[in-house]
């Protein structure tokens, strides 16, 4: 593999361009939308997006000449295509094309969720693992398995980060509400019963948040804190050992913002140490959203070929990490695995 | 005996009799553990019972304790290495009454379907739950194609098979079957 690419991610409140080559990231400049009050706003977001745009981009390419990358040395830009917001995602878009034209070189549009897991593969070493991402908006169970990543288990409403973030607003802890929740759950005296929802595979947390705002009545915000992230936290680390067991896999990687949280990264490494598999966890610059598993991961897909036309480069707000073929592992990967 | 063990629950049969228990996770909240162990155990013998009831064979339950269940051992043959176009309607019509009873299976596989007595056996309701919906209903189907595809040569013709039991015994036959083709064709539930 070989190859310098520009990425763009602005799915949500991190805007943020990185310069990668096979080998590093070169730079990396972002700008965080932060919202006076409360959680984001899509239209803010998009309009923060649009205002800074130029700003990030300039800058990684400034850094990047310092370290004696020019922007003529680029093969191709890479951009979040989704999912996220809609209006966040074709502000970024529309910067990316541009780019691309101006610079003549092909244009790659990236699923963000995939980003999130080979970003996992490139910065720790795991090789084939299942994937647990927990963000804001995304809580899935992936594993890579005959030319795709397989979604094995996913939340049917709405993502771990948001129902936090629901349940925190109600409580007037602001936003978001991961951190403070893991704080006050640290001096809880006493396990609540909250609705523990697993069907089958997959997850439901809008329930449990409510009931976590309801217990709130009756219960200190301690013990309601720590049941809240006792029962979430079971749910997917259940439905992670569930996709372990069924594909036959050793190694776990955590993405997304959620995996901050110390008492997740616990669980799970208990459960992996009972299973004999690996846990990995990349450092925190690559678990919340980020330019640099943009450029990484377009840089993967350039090199294989997976390139778009900017005619056909519409973003996707549902753009499933199913969807995509996967042109950047070899198809004799899974070797002597089989079913 | 000790039996293939799952993610939740370790299996053995001692004189005939399968014994099923869920095991403590320690990553999890001790009461939280506890109950979800014990909440699950007797809910399966409750679904493996309705599901009795409802004209599927099943394992008799004997004992639940806690979070062990003791059934019947099915010691038969499982579906996956003898089935053909017979049997395979006969598990269109088993899953029909299941699923018009209310249940989905969770796991519908030709290994959780055993050739006993000459009466087919549906066994592990580990994953099963109370559902009435299309999609439910649409993704049990789904599953155990999935098993014919990856394990049987002639897997169109034993699905051909399954609907045709599955539609002669259950009357929202056609919406789900149609479901089916589009779960599949979203690629989920590999």
């Amino acid at each position: 593999m070989k190859g310098t690419v520009l990425g763009i991610e602005g799915t949500a409140w991190n805007l943020s361009a990185a310069i990668v080559n096979e080998k590093d990231v070169i730079a990396e400049v972002s700008d965080m939308y932060r919202p006076p009050i409360g959680g984001i706003h899509p239209r803010e977001a998009a309009q923060h997006h649009a205002k800074y745009a130029s700003y990030v981009v300039k800058g990684v390419l400034e850094e990047a000449r310092q370290k004696g990358v020019d922007a003529s040395d680029i093969d191709a830009i890479s951009f979040s295509q989704g999912p996220g917001l809609g209006a966040c995602l074709r502000t970024v878009a529309t910067a990316a094309r541009m780019l691309a034209i101006s610079l003549d070189v092909p244009l790659v549009g990236v699923n963000h969720c995939l980003a999130h897991v080979e970003v996992g593969r490139w910065k720790t070493p795991a090789t084939d693992p299942v994937t647990l991402y927990v963000s804001g908006a995304n809580s899935q169970v992936l594993a890579y398995r005959m030319g795709r990543y397989r979604v094995f288990g996913e939340t049917l409403d709405i993502g771990l980060g948001n129902a936090f973030d629901k349940f925190a607003r109600s409580a007037g802890l602001g936003h978001p509400g991961g951190p403070q929740i893991e704080q006050f759950a640290k001096n809880a005296s006493n396990y609540i019963p909250l609705p523990y929802v697993v069907k089958g595979m997959d997850l439901s947390f809008s329930g449990l948040s409510t009931a976590a705002t309801a217990a709130l009545k009756d219960h200190s915000m301690e013990d309601v804190c720590y049941s809240f992230q006792e029962t979430a936290f079971a749910m997917v680390v259940e439905v992670t050992e569930r996709a372990l067991a069924h594909t036959e896999k050793n190694e776990v990687l955590l993405a997304g913002g959620v995996g901050a949280n110390t008492r997740l990264r616990e669980m799970l490494d208990i459960m992996c140490t009972e299973r004999g598999a690996n846990f990995y966890v990349p450092e925190k610059r690559f678990m919340g959203d980020n330019g640099a598993m943009i450029a990484y991961l377009g840089l993967l897909m350039y090199d294989s070929g997976n390139v778009i036309d900017v005619e056909n480069s519409h973003v996707n707000p549902n753009f499933r990490p199913d969807e995509v073929d996967v042109t950047w592992i070899p198809r004799d990967f899974e070797k002597g695995r089989h079913s | 005996m000790n039996l293939t063990n799952g993610a939740e629950a370790v299996v053995r049969v001692e004189g005939g009799v399968f014994i099923k228990e869920r095991v403590s996770k320690s990553y999890r909240q001790k009461e939280l553990d506890e109950r979800i162990r014990k909440e699950r155990t007797k809910a399966e013998a409750r679904i493996i019972s309705d599901a009795r009831r409802a004209g599927v064979p099943t394992p008799i339950i004997y004992d639940i304790e806690n979070s062990t269940i003791k059934m019947q051992y099915i010691d038969g043959i499982a579906l996956k290495h003898v089935i053909d176009e017979n049997l395979s309607e006969q598990i269109g019509v088993l899953v029909a009454e299941l699923h018009a009873a209310g249940i989905v299976h969770g796991d519908l596989t030709t290994s959780n379907l055993i050739l006993f007595n000459d009466k087919i056996y549906m066994i592990d309701f580990g994953l099963s739950f109370y559902e009435g919906s299309v999609e439910a209903r649409g993704v049990d189907v789904h599953v155990l194609f999935r098993t014919f595809e990856s394990t049987h040569r002639n897997h169109e013709k034993l699905i051909e098979a399954f609907c045709r039991g599955y539609r002669k015994e259950f009357e929202q036959a056609d919406e789900v079957l149609e479901r089916v083709k589009e779960i599949e064709k979203r690629g989920r539930y590999a």
